[in-house]
């Protein structure tokens, strides 16, 4: 066996293919946990954009409401937390404070969508240029918050903890890795797989799903039915701020415990990408998010533990920086291969006006 | 049968023509110039706000301090005034790269990545021929920064025209590989050896002569020809025409025996070019040298440049001046008021929320013959998602 895997290392350039790929297997169970924590702020905010484009509201500005959301959780802990101290619980580290600042997260989720919605569903602005103000809009409120805060750098609510599995699970063949994936997590990042689930089955299988897509696709029909369809809009809209600010919940409560300028990093952006590759569909998006996450770790692996021999003589050549790119380069792929082949509701983007009723 | 003489042109009225002037000039400034209004009094609030929250004690008269202090910084004296025209300099020519796309329909978020690239390809060009006459090495590093911006503006367009990937995703990712190349090449093969941090030589010869003052360099004077430029290519050629009607309506474009994927990808490389020419500019005026993250906040504030001035070259200029004159007394302000410099960015945004909000704004303070705030823009969602080359 030894001698097979040596000899097609061997082989000139078809064996830096095989040494990469035995990279991967040999990487892949230690790095499962953290390809499902880079996908879940990108997940979450690609299930906020297939949940407005399906009813037919761009969202571009899903970034602006994650950081609005991730400054606000954070900043509420800082405010409430020595007043609302109290033990950590020995699952997850919940404390009070934290669950006053998660909601506090969603709330602002909901309120930055409802601005949104407003501009793009009663004001009818161009939703594109709507959600770029707001994503600059939030950077500038939070940038100016931050630098006045930010000068006694005081402690947020900390965050929540990770489940530990025990080792005699992880260490399962084939399945270990798995159930280390989904299961080795805080409560965002576990919940995140069980939000795509019910939210696939609710769009597909139920009555509000079957509005909210023909709210997205031809509002006029809709309207003929019965719907109303600015109040499906609305809620929708709304709706979906709840997960884009559980999205920056997570990047300041769980993945991290505290608040930076601009810590989304373009996350709302490649959500978008990520619900364009997924077709508009939750579970597709979460697929989308698990690619860019995992390019993003391996990206990360490699910088950390390069690759022995031959291939890793070859990628130390490359600058470490284009490993920070990768997920940025293979969004960009993997848009342009898909899009013309992805169709987008009918009705997205496009503000409804009911004709005057004579 | 005899045409009537128009009787504003044939009697010589002064008053009348100027009262018509005015009523032009009002019905395009108005909405502007309510929401800068509305916008300084938001962000009182938001001052008051901060205040409140973060436990310091209430001041009534910090605001108007505070803007004061903004003033002094961008009109207090001679070099305050060249400051402002540096700042507002390359926010002039981002502003013409992202108005000039928003004219063909296209939105380019890019121009942040665009002024990047244009930084380093000023930079590569200018440190390798540093020591060579003016007249050689300022031209070449001018116009390698403005290829620079134009590739990396060319890749969004052939993207859109090729497959129809979205620019406002890929032009937002193009940002983020820009920040990765400065950094590997500010760090890799443009690094000084003295230096401790990551930092590229001096552009020696190729920098741009200081005209007045501390920082007024010949840039400025740039900016203001790529305008006339601009304004040129839009209003007086046969491609600016098809450029606007691809951005109006790109079936009856097509109709007309147009090109709109040839346009779309010439659009966004001038636009490239435009916010390559503006990093140049800043890196060639200013700066003179490149560090790893290399700060700059121009290509965002480009696009609220480019809706306050509703994608007119003209109007880009006064929204740059406005914009480059907070940015110059930005400094000032938060060290007499303690007032944070992000400020600044908070009045910007109040400026673009009352903007898209400009149809609530004119029907509740009763604005009537003004023109909207964005309607010239409004064009960017129709494209979106869409395979625009398939018909």
């Amino acid at each position: 066996m030894e001698n097979l895997i040596d000899a097609l290392y061997g082989i000139p350039v078809a064996g830096l293919v095989f040494q990469f790929v035995g990279y991967l297997v040999a990487i892949v169970p230690a790095i499962s946990p953290i390809i499902l924590q880079v996908a879940t702020p990108i997940a979450l905010a690609a299930l906020c954009a297939v949940l407005c484009e399906r009813s037919g509201v761009v969202n571009i500005g899903i970034e602006g409401i994650m950081i609005a959301a991730a400054f606000v959780g954070w900043y509420v802990g800082v405010l409430l937390g020595p007043s609302l101290g109290g033990t950590p619980s020995a699952i997850f580290g919940v404390t009070p404070v934290l669950l006053v600042a998660l909601a506090a997260a969603l709330l602002t989720g909901m309120l930055v969508s409802a601005l949104h919605a407003w501009l793009s569903i009663s004001v009818r602005a161009d939703q594109i240029i709507s959600g770029t103000i707001i994503n600059i809009a939030a950077f500038g409120l939070t940038g100016y918050f931050t630098s006045l805060v930010s000068l006694g750098s005081p402690v947020g609510a900390g965050g929540f903890t990770r489940l530990r599995l025990p080792r005699e699970l992880v260490d399962l063949p084939v399945l270990g890795w798995i159930l280390d994936m989904f299961l080795s997590q805080g409560p965002i990042a576990m919940s995140l797989l069980v939000i795509v689930v019910v939210f696939q089955i609710l769009l597909f299988r139920s009555r509000w799903g079957l509005r909210t897509r023909a709210v997205g696709e031809h509002p006029k029909a809709a309207d003929t039915v019965g719907i109303d369809v600015l109040a499906v809009r609305y809620r929708n809209v709304i709706l979906a701020g709840v997960l884009a600010g559980l999205a920056g919940a997570y990047l300041s409560m769980e993945g991290t415990n505290s608040f930076q300028v601009g810590m989304t990093a373009g996350r709302g952006y490649i959500g978008l990408a990520a619900m364009i590759v997924g077709r508009w569909s939750p579970v597709g998006a979460l697929g989308a998010a698990l690619l860019f996450s995992s390019t993003t770790a391996v990206g990360q692996s490699i910088s950390i533990f390069p690759p022995s021999g031959e291939l890793g003589a070859l990628m130390a050549q490359a600058p470490g920086q284009l490993y920070d790119a990768l997920p940025y380069l293979v969004t960009i792929i993997v848009l342009a291969g898909v899009v013309g082949r992805s169709i987008p509701p009918a009705a997205d983007g496009i503000p409804y006006e009911r004709e005057a009723t004579t | 049968m005899s045409v009537a003489p128009d009787p504003v042109v044939s009697t010589p009225d002064v008053v009348g023509r100027a009262r018509s002037l005015a009523r032009r000039t009002w019905a395009v400034a108005a909405v502007p110039l309510v929401s800068i209004g509305l916008a300084l009094l938001t962000s009182v609030f938001v001052i008051y706000a901060a205040l409140l929250s973060t436990g310091r004690p209430l001041r009534l008269e910090l605001p108007l301090e505070a803007y004061a202090a903004l003033f002094d910084g961008a009109f207090g004296g001679f070099d305050e005034i060249v400051d402002t025209l540096a700042q507002s300099a390359p926010l002039i020519l981002g502003g013409l790269s992202v108005a000039l796309a928003f004219k063909a329909g296209l939105f380019n978020i890019g121009a942040q990545g665009q002024f990047l690239l244009g930084a380093l390809g000023a930079v590569a060009v200018g440190v390798a021929l540093k020591g060579q006459p003016v007249v050689i090495a300022l031209p070449l590093a001018l116009a390698a920064g403005m290829l620079a911006g134009a590739a990396w503006g060319f890749i969004p367009g052939a993207l859109k025209a090729i497959s129809g990937a979205h620019e406002v995703v890929t032009t937002i990712m193009l940002n983020y590989i820009a920040l990765a190349v400065v950094a590997a090449a500010v760090s890799g093969p443009l690094d000084t050896p003295l230096s401790l941090e990551p930092l590229t030589d001096d552009v020696g010869n190729a920098a741009l002569p200081i005209l007045v003052g501390r920082n007024g360099h010949a840039g400025i004077v740039l900016a203001f020809l790529a305008v006339a430029a601009v304004s040129w290519l839009l209003f007086r050629t046969t491609r600016g025409f098809e450029i606007r009607t691809v951005g109006a309506n790109p079936d009856a474009a097509r109709y007309a025996g147009m090109r709109p994927r040839l346009l779309i990808v010439l659009t966004m490389s001038l636009a490239g070019l435009l916010a390559g020419a503006s990093g140049a500019t800043v890196l060639l005026g200013i700066t003179r040298n490149m560090t790893a993250p290399y700060a700059t906040t121009v290509g965002f504030d480009s696009i609220a440049v480019a809706l306050l001035a509703r994608s007119s070259p003209v109007g880009v200029v006064f929204a740059a001046l406005l914009f480059g004159a907070m940015r110059a007394g930005a400094p000032l302000m938060s060290i007499r008021t303690l007032v944070p410099r992000e400020l600044i960015d908070v009045v910007q945004a109040t400026i673009l929320l009352f903007l898209v909000a400009n149809a609530v704004i004119r029907r509740v303070l009763a604005l009537r013959g003004v023109r909207g705030g964005l309607e010239g823009v409004e064009t960017i969602t129709r494209s979106y998602g869409r395979d625009v080359t398939v018909r």
